[in-house]
C-alpha cells in the first residue's frame, strides 16, 4: 500500500514538474487564480447592495477612482457588478461541466463496461443529440424550465451530455478490456463496483482535461443564452446579461460593453490555457 | 567509367531535441562511382538511413542538422547550393532516392500515374509538352513491368511489390545519375524481393546510374554492390570491395559478427547472426571504440581509446585497434 | 454506389423521428396553455377548452406525437404558428434564404481563416509563429460570439462607419456576420487542420514527393493537405449542417431573418409548432450535410471510394 502511495506521489511530482515548465498553463492557472479570487471574495472587496442600487444621478459615468469600470445606465457600479458576476459565471460554469461529467462520464462507463445492445442504443441517441447544436439545446432546456441560474446549469450539463459520453466511452473502452479488469470481473466484483473503483480512476486524464475545457465553454455558452434573455435574469450581474443591457449604450460607453466581455475572455481562456497545459502534463505524448 | 559521382567527407549530423542530442553519424566518408554500386550494411540505429537522408537534404527541418563534413555531387557541395537549385538540379533529376516502405512512400489519393508525372514535370527543361511527359510515363511504368494501362489506378490497387516498382518507376523517371535505395526490398516478400532486386539491376543497366543501397542483408550485398560499407552507432567500421568485405581475412569484430562465421562468398549466408548485447546509446557515446561493450576482443585500450582507420589494402580499410597498431597481425580461422 | 446512398437516406429518418421525440419531450414542458395564446387573454375559459379540444392538447403526450409525426410524414404538414397562423413549414422556407446565404459565408470565412493558419502551424510546429497562433486561437475561441459582434459593430459601424450593422440583402451587410461567423468556427477549423496536418507530415510519401524535386508549396497543400482532408471536411461540413438551421447569435445581434433568429422569437413567444418545426428542419439539414460530407470522403479518397462502390 505504501509502495502504490509513493508511486503515486512521484507520479504526482513529475506532473507538477511538467506543468510548471509549461509557460501558457501557468498564466492560465495565474488568472484563474485571480478571477477565483474575484468570486471569492467578492463580497469583502466591496459592497453587495451597490451592486443592485440605483442612482439616478450617477448613470453612465466613466471610470473614474470612484467607479473604476464607471457606472451603468441604472447608475450602478460596474466594478461590484462585475465582481459579483465572477461568482455566477463561475459557479454555472463549473457546477455545469462537473454535473456533466457524472452523468456523461457514468453513461459513457456504462456502455464502455456493458457494450452489446446497450453501447448501441446509447450511442445511437448519443449521435442524435449531437445534431442539434449544443446551445440550441440548452435554449429549448432553459425555455421549457424557465430562465434562472439553477435551470441555465441543468440545461447546459443536459445539452453537453453526449460529448462526455462519447469522450469517456472512448477513454474507457481499452481499459475496460485490459487485464486488471478481467481480474476484477473474475474475483466477482459487482459490476457497479468495477465501473467506480477500477475503470473510472483510469479513465480520468482526458476526462479530467475535457472537463476543465468544458467550463470554459459553459461560460461562453451561459454568458450568450443569458444575453439572448433566455438565461439569468436581470437585474443579475451576470456578465452576458450586463452585455446585453448595455447594447444600446455601447457607442458613448464603450467601457460597458468592455469590461464584462473581456472578464468573460479572462476567464474562458484561463480554463483553456490551464486545461491544454493539463492535457501536456498528463501526457506528453499527446503534445505532438 | 569510374568518375567520382558522390563524395561524402568526414560526415557528422545530430538529432537535437529538447531533451538530448542523438549523434547519428559520426564522421563517415565514402565515394560513389559512376555506374557503380555501393552498399552500406549495418543494424538498425547505425546511421544508415541518416547518412542517406543527408544526401538529399531530407534530414527532419528542426531537429536533425549536420554538424560538420562536406556532401559533394560531382564536385558541388550539395549544402552550398539554394533550396531551389537543390529541387530543380538534385531532387529527382540527378539523384533520386527510393524509400524503405512501399506501402507509405506512395501518396495514397494521387493515381500512380500522375506521381510519376509529378517527377518529370519539376524538371521538365526541355519544355515537353503533357502528351510527351504522359508518353514517358507510360514508358517508365512498361520499364519495371508494369502495364501502362495501370497508371490511372491507385496505389491501394497495387500489391506491395508492385508498389515498389512504382516507386522506383518514379525514382528513374528521370534517369538520374545516383540512385539511393535505402532498404528497398526489406518490406516484401522474399520472392518478390528477388525479382525487384534482379528488376533494379537491369535497370541500372540500361539507365546506367550509380546506386547507393542500404541494406542490412548480406545475401542482397554479395548480390547487388561493387564495393561495400559496414556501418555501427554512425561510424563506418569496415569499407572495402564486396571481395575485400566477402574474403576472409582481417575484418572488424563487428563485420565477422554480422555475418557469424568467417565470411565466405560463395557460401549462401544471407541472415544476421545476433551479436550479443546493444548499440552504445547515441545520446552519450563512450571515449573509446563504440563496439568495445560488444567486441570478444575487446582490451582496455579499446575502452579508452577510440581507434583511427586502417587501410590495409589499397580499398579495404577497417576501424579497429587490432589493426592500427599492427602489433597483433592476427590470421582468423 | 447509389444503393450505399438510399441506403444511407433511408437510415436519416429514424434520426431525425428520434430527434422530433425528444424536442417534442422537452417542449411539451414549456409552461403556458397555447389554445390560451392563440384566442387571447379576453377569450373565456369555455372557448379555450374547446379549442384545446380541437387542438388534441388534451390527449396523452404520444398520441399528440403520433399524430404530429403522421401529419409530418403523410401530409407534410408541421402545424401553423400559433401567432401567424400560417404553416410552419412555410415560415421557416421564407427564413431558409437567409440563413443559407449566412451559413455558405461563415463556413467559406471559417476555411479562409482555419485552414492556412492551421497549415502554417502544423508545418512550423513548436516555433514561435506556431505558439502565436495557437495562443490567438485559444484567445478567440474565448470571446462570446455576441461580444465579438458587438465589438465589429461598435468599430466598423458606429465608430469608423464603415459597414452597416443590420440588413441582410447585400453582400456589404454581409461581411460583419461573416466575420462574427467565421472567427467561431474557424478556430476549430484550425485546431482539426494541425491535428490532421501533423498527423500526415511525417509520412513517407511526403519524403518521396520531396526526393522528387517537388516544389515545398505543393508538397504542403496537394501531398500533406490533400490527405489530411478527411477530418477538416467533417468538420467544416457539421458547422455548415449547425449553421444552415439558423445562426443564433449573430442572426440575433445583427437582426436578420433567419432561421435562428425565428427560433429565438418562437421560444420566447412560446410558438412551439415553429420551434419544432425549425428544430426538425434542422437536424434533417445537419444529416443531409453530413451525408454529403460522406460521399464526399469518397472524392477525396479513392480507398473510401473503393469501399463504398463494394458495398
Amino acid at each position: 500500500m505504501d509502495r502504490t502511495n509513493e508511486k503515486r506521489r512521484g507520479k504526482l511530482k513529475e506532473f507538477w514538474r511538467r506543468l510548471r515548465k509549461n509557460k501558457s498553463a501557468i498564466i492560465g492557472l495565474i488568472l484563474l487564480c485571480l478571477i477565483v479570487f474575484c468570486a471569492l471574495f467578492a463580497g469583502v472587496i466591496c459592497n453587495e447592495d451597490d451592486a443592485y442600487r440605483q442612482d439616478a444621478h450617477n448613470r453612465l459615468q466613466a471610470p473614474s477612482s470612484e467607479h473604476w469600470f464607471g457606472t451603468d445606465m441604472y447608475g450602478r457600479d460596474v466594478f461590484t457588478r462585475v465582481m459579483f458576476g465572477s461568482r455566477i459565471s463561475l459557479s454555472i460554469g463549473i457546477s455545469a461541466a462537473l454535473l456533466s461529467l457524472l452523468t456523461g462520464g457514468t453513461l459513457g462507463a456504462v456502455t464502455a463496461f456493458y457494450g452489446g445492445k446497450v453501447d448501441d442504443i446509447i450511442m445511437r441517441i448519443m449521435d442524435m443529440l449531437m445534431s442539434i447544436p449544443a446551445t440550441l439545446m440548452a435554449l429549448c432546456i432553459v425555455a421549457a424550465l424557465g430562465g434562472s441560474a439553477v435551470n441555465l446549469f441543468i440545461a447546459m450539463s443536459l445539452s453537453s451530455l453526449p460529448e462526455f459520453c462519447r469522450l469517456s466511452r472512448s477513454a474507457m473502452l481499452p481499459i475496460v478490456g485490459s487485464d486488471y479488469v478481467e481480474a476484477a470481473r473474475a474475483y466477482g466484483s459487482r459490476n457497479g463496483r468495477i465501473i467506480f473503483k477500477e475503470i473510472m480512476p483510469n479513465a480520468l486524464g482526458p476526462i479530467i482535461v475535457q472537463t476543465t475545457q468544458s467550463v470554459a465553454s459553459k461560460i461562453l455558452t451561459a454568458s450568450s443564452l443569458s444575453f439572448l434573455g433566455m438565461g439569468v435574469q436581470a437585474p443579475q450581474p451576470e456578465w452576458g446579461t450586463m452585455l446585453s443591457e448595455a447594447r444600446q449604450y455601447m457607442r458613448e460607453n464603450p467601457y460597458l460593453v468592455l469590461i464584462p466581455g473581456l472578464f468573460i475572455i479572462i476567464t474562458a481562456l484561463s480554463f483553456n490555457l490551464f486545461g491544454d497545459g493539463l492535457r501536456d502534463a498528463l501526457d506528453p505524448k499527446l503534445k505532438d | 567509367m569510374d568518375e567520382i559521382l558522390l563524395k561524402i567527407e568526414d560526415l557528422f549530423i545530430e538529432y537535437q531535441t529538447e531533451l538530448e542530442t542523438v549523434r547519428a553519424v559520426n564522421g563517415v566518408s565514402l565515394e560513389v562511382k559512376s555506374g557503380r554500386t555501393l552498399g552500406i550494411v549495418g543494424e538498425t540505429g547505425a546511421g544508415k538511413t541518416t547518412t542517406c537522408l543527408s544526401i538529399l537534404r531530407l534530414l527532419p527541418d528542426r531537429t536533425g542538422r549536420v554538424t560538420g563534413g562536406n556532401i559533394c555531387f560531382r564536385d558541388k557541395n550539395i549544402y552550398s547550393l539554394s533550396e531551389e537549385e537543390m529541387r530543380t538540379q538534385i531532387c529527382g533529376e540527378k539523384i533520386s532516392m527510393i524509400f524503405q516502405d512501399p506501402m507509405t512512400s506512395l501518396n495514397p489519393v494521387m493515381t500512380v500515374g500522375s506521381q510519376i508525372y509529378e517527377a518529370l514535370k519539376y524538371h521538365n527543361h526541355e519544355n515537353k509538352t503533357r502528351e510527351e511527359l504522359e508518353r514517358r510515363v507510360d514508358e517508365v511504368l512498361e520499364l519495371v513491368g508494369i502495364p501502362a494501362e495501370r497508371k490511372t489506378e491507385y496505389p491501394h490497387q497495387f500489391s506491395g511489390g508492385m508498389k515498389q516498382r512504382v516507386v522506383i518507376a518514379i525514382a528513374l523517371a528521370c534517369e538520374p545519375e545516383l540512385l539511393i535505395a535505402d532498404e528497398p526490398t526489406t518490406a516484401l516478400d522474399v520472392t518478390v524481393q528477388a525479382q525487384v532486386l534482379a528488376m533494379m539491376r537491369d535497370l541500372q543497366k540500361k539507365v546506367g546510374s550509380a546506386i547507393l543501397l542500404i541494406t542490412h542483408d548480406l545475401g542482397v550485398v554479395a548480390q547487388m554492390c561493387d564495393d561495400a560499407l559496414v556501418m555501427y552507432a554512425g561510424e563506418i567500421v569496415e569499407s572495402g570491395s564486396i571481395e575485400d568485405i566477402f574474403t576472409p581475412g582481417s575484418h572488424h569484430p563487428y563485420t565477422m559478427g554480422l555475418f557469424g562465421a568467417i565470411p565466405d562468398l560463395d557460401s549462401a549466408v544471407d541472415r544476421l547472426t545476433p551479436i550479443e548485447g546493444l548499440m552504445p546509446d547515441p545520446t552519450k557515446l563512450p571515449d573509446g571504440c563504440y563496439f568495445a561493450d560488444r567486441c570478444p576482443y575487446a582490451e582496455e585500450l579499446c575502452k579508452q581509446i577510440h581507434p583511427t582507420r586502417t587501410s590495409l589494402s589499397g580499398t579495404h580499410t577497417i576501424l579497429c585497434h587490432r589493426f592500427s597498431e599492427g602489433l597483433k597481425e592476427v590470421s582468423h580461422e | 454506389m447509389t444503393k450505399y446512398i438510399i441506403k444511407r437516406l433511408i437510415e436519416i429518418i429514424p434520426v431525425v423521428l428520434g430527434i422530433a421525440f425528444i424536442i417534442f419531450a422537452i417542449l411539451d414542458m414549456i409552461p403556458g396553455d397555447p389554445a390560451r395564446l392563440i384566442l387571447g387573454q379576453t377569450a373565456t375559459a369555455e372557448a379555450v377548452e374547446q379549442l384545446r379540444d380541437e387542438m388534441g392538447l388534451n390527449d396523452p403526450f404520444i398520441t399528440r406525437f403520433a399524430s404530429y409525426v403522421k401529419d409530418v410524414i403523410f401530409h407534410f404538414d408541421f402545424g401553423n404558428s400559433y401567432k401567424s397562423g400560417q404553416p410552419v413549414f412555410a415560415v421557416i422556407l421564407k427564413r431558409f434564404p437567409v440563413s443559407f446565404k449566412l451559413a455558405l459565408c461563415g463556413m467559406i470565412g471559417s476555411c479562409v481563416f482555419g485552414i492556412p493558419l492551421g497549415i502554417l502551424s502544423a508545418v512550423k510546429q513548436n516555433t514561435r509563429i506556431d505558439n502565436i497562433i495557437s495562443i490567438l486561437a485559444m484567445t478567440i475561441v474565448a470571446m462570446p460570439s455576441f461580444w465579438v459582434a458587438m465589438m465589429l459593430v461598435l468599430v466598423f459601424c458606429l465608430y469608423l462607419g464603415w459597414l452597416p450593422s443590420t440588413g441582410h440583402t447585400t453582400l456589404k451587410e454581409f461581411i460583419l456576420p461573416t466575420i462574427t461567423i467565421s472567427l467561431a468556427n474557424g478556430c476549430s477549423v484550425l485546431r482539426i487542420t494541425r491535428s490532421s496536418m501533423l498527423d500526415v507530415i511525417r509520412m513517407d510519401y511526403l519524403k518521396t514527393a520531396q526526393a522528387k524535386g517537388v516544389p515545398k508549396r505543393v508538397i504542403i497543400w496537394k501531398h500533406a493537405f490533400g490527405n489530411a482532408l478527411l477530418p477538416v471536411i467533417t468538420t467544416v461540413g457539421s458547422i455548415f449542417g449547425s449553421l444552415l438551421g439558423g445562426a443564433l447569435i449573430c442572426e440575433t445581434v445583427f437582426t436578420m431573418p433567419g432561421i435562428g433568429s425565428l427560433i429565438i422569437s418562437s421560444i420566447k413567444s412560446k410558438d412551439i409548432p415553429v420551434v419544432m418545426g425549425a428544430l426538425i428542419f434542422l437536424s434533417a439539414c445537419y444529416s443531409l450535410v453530413m451525408l454529403a460530407v460522406d460521399l464526399l470522403y469518397a472524392v477525396v479518397d479513392p480507398r473510401i471510394k473503393a469501399k463504398y462502390s463494394s458495398k
